[in-house]
């Protein structure tokens, strides 16, 4: 009975924030296009279905993960784990904070592979592409780009080196990137800096960073405790070039071997053909010379 | 039916799939790493069921609703031929969505907090608000102005890199002249603007006018639009930072 009234109260809270979007369609849908939407019935529903199982992984993530992932990333910096015993840090050694890094890239991977609208833009990445971009590796090579930015991220809070030197540095290698990337998955690339981070991601990874930052001294957790979001969004961009790289190189490859395997059989033919010729003029040159005698 | 089931059961194991991970991390972490027992492991059971289900119907629902309208009206204007009010509706899809974004009025609030405690607005709940309000709508702004940019891309066919490495050179002059609390907050509003709803509708919008249009392609012209959407905040973020300075 709890959990219906849960279920009711987010199932609200869902309609309230997509009600602007559907406000926003229907008036330029029957304002500005003045058509009736096509498969009505169908996309009705398809709406519901998305309101549904939208307030049904909110909830479920609120009763399951959450509460469990933050109190994780409490414990994980609370001194006592760090310092076996002592209360308060004086000094900090990034070293010590190993599995907190270890602990920052597990759940940045895991969290975006669960990512709903990272789902999304895979699906359609795929669609549009025909199958040559695989949907399940595209979001495995942002999930790594992910656990890599957020476990640098915390790296950063726990030195507290400036965010700027670290956000700047990651947009030149996007930029040297982008003129060696295949032209085709650039702009997927980009999307997927801002994808990556939404629903699942952002609630965990805001907890860590705040835990990190105000159990660490002299770190502010209103100051140090943001930024880990941005590093997540750079590096899944970094991440999806580098697998767009890969691939290009492995297409390549391929069609290396198939240009070779076409280049010798044109060698044959050749071959053959000049056989032939010489054969024709030795025979030519045969027979004229029976005909001369 | 039966068949329709089968396909559903496929998507319950495919959600199944997603969710195993973070499952494994966190056991991991509290049996391994912690070395504590599970608290109420029934919730914890039952909050996976749900997340489980919800991501099924999520998908679902995406592939029959939200992908086909947003191709469907994208091809609508396309063929109405009407530039200017297909910016206006991307303008109003990129603030309608981004203004009442949960997520974007809970780091509107904290950043409230972190400016009060800084000094830079008097520490007043009133004070708070009007600052986190002011931060809510200039993200929304520029989520707006955002998508009409790259709306007006995809028509005319500009090259992406261009655009988005511009925007960068802009977010890094920008740092060195705003004031340093506001770097954070601005960094992070840029990816916490795209919903979970906004994306899939912003793509389909962007990869149906591609595909509409001539000379257009999908994969090259249809995708970037959340790329835009998640730059333009931060220079805006920046230039709120300043005025307030």
């Amino acid at each position: 009975m709890a959990l219906l009234l849960e279920f009711l109260q987010t199932l609200k809270n869902t309609v309230v924030d997509v009600l602007p979007i559907l406000s926003i369609i229907l008036g330029f849908q029957l304002l500005v296009i003045r058509k009736p939407i096509p498969h009505i019935k169908q996309v009705s529903f398809g709406f519901i279905y998305v309101l549904i199982g939208l307030t049904l992984f909110l909830l479920g993530l609120e009763k399951a993960l959450f509460p469990l992932g933050k109190m994780m990333a409490e414990q994980l910096t609370a001194p006592e784990f760090i310092h076996q015993g002592a209360k308060v840090l004086t000094t900090v050694h990034w070293s010590d904070y190993a599995w907190v890094y270890v602990f920052a890239a597990a759940i940045g991977f895991s969290t975006t592979i669960a990512e709903p609208s990272l789902i999304a833009v895979a699906i359609k990445a795929e669609e549009v592409s025909g199958g040559a971009i695989n949907a399940n590796s595209l979001r495995i090579s942002v999930a790594i780009g992910v656990s890599v930015g957020i476990a640098l991220g915390s790296y950063r809070i726990v030195v507290g080196h400036p965010l700027h030197y670290y956000i700047i540095t990651g947009y030149v290698i996007v930029v040297i990137q982008t003129f060696y990337c295949p032209k085709l998955l650039v702009p997927l690339a980009y999307d997927s800096g801002g994808v990556t981070t939404s629903t699942v991601t952002v609630p965990l990874v805001a907890a860590l960073g705040l835990g990190l930052a105000s159990t660490i001294p002299g770190r502010s957790p209103l100051i140090d405790g943001f930024g880990l979001i941005a590093f997540a969004s750079l590096f899944s961009i970094i991440a999806v070039m580098t697998y767009a790289q890969l691939t290009h190189a492995k297409a390549h490859k391929i069609e290396r071997k198939v240009e070779k395997r076409q280049r010798i059989k044109i060698n044959k033919r050749k071959l053959r053909q000049k056989k032939q010729e010489a054969d024709q003029t030795s025979n030519d040159i045969n027979q004229q010379d029976k005909q001369d005698r | 039916m039966n068949q329709q089931l089968i396909v559903f059961f496929k998507a319950l194991l495919g959600s199944c799939k997603d969710l195993l991970p973070i499952v494994l991390v966190i056991a991991f972490f509290q049996f391994v790493v912690l070395q504590q027992a599970m608290p109420n492991i029934g919730d914890i059971l039952v909050g996976l069921a749900l997340v489980v289900l919800g991501l099924t119907f999520f998908i679902y629902g995406l592939e029959m609703g939200l992908f086909p309208i947003g191709e469907s009206m994208a091809q609508a204007f396309a063929k109405k031929g009407s530039i200017n009010w297909l910016l206006t509706f991307a303008f109003c899809l990129g603030f309608g969505t981004t203004v009442a974004e949960p997520s974007l009025i809970a780091v509107a609030k904290e950043a409230a907090t972190v400016a009060a405690a800084g000094g830079m607005i008097s520490n007043t709940l009133e004070a708070q608000l009007s600052y986190a309000n002011g931060l809510r709508y200039t993200v929304a702004f520029a989520v707006g102005f955002a998508i009409s940019i790259g709306v007006l891309r995809i028509i005319r066919g500009w090259p992406i890199q261009y655009l988005i490495l511009g925007g960068y050179v802009v977010v890094v002059l920008m740092t060195i002249i705003a004031p340093s609390w506001i770097i954070g907050i601005a960094y992070d509003s840029g990816a916490v603007t795209t919903s979970t709803i906004t994306v899939p509708l912003v793509t389909a919008l962007g990869v149906g006018l591609a595909s509409a249009i001539k000379g257009r392609n999908p994969m090259i012209d249809g995708f970037g639009l959340i790329a835009f959407a998640s730059l333009t905040p931060m220079v805006f973020v920046m230039i709120y930072g300043m005025v307030i300075n």
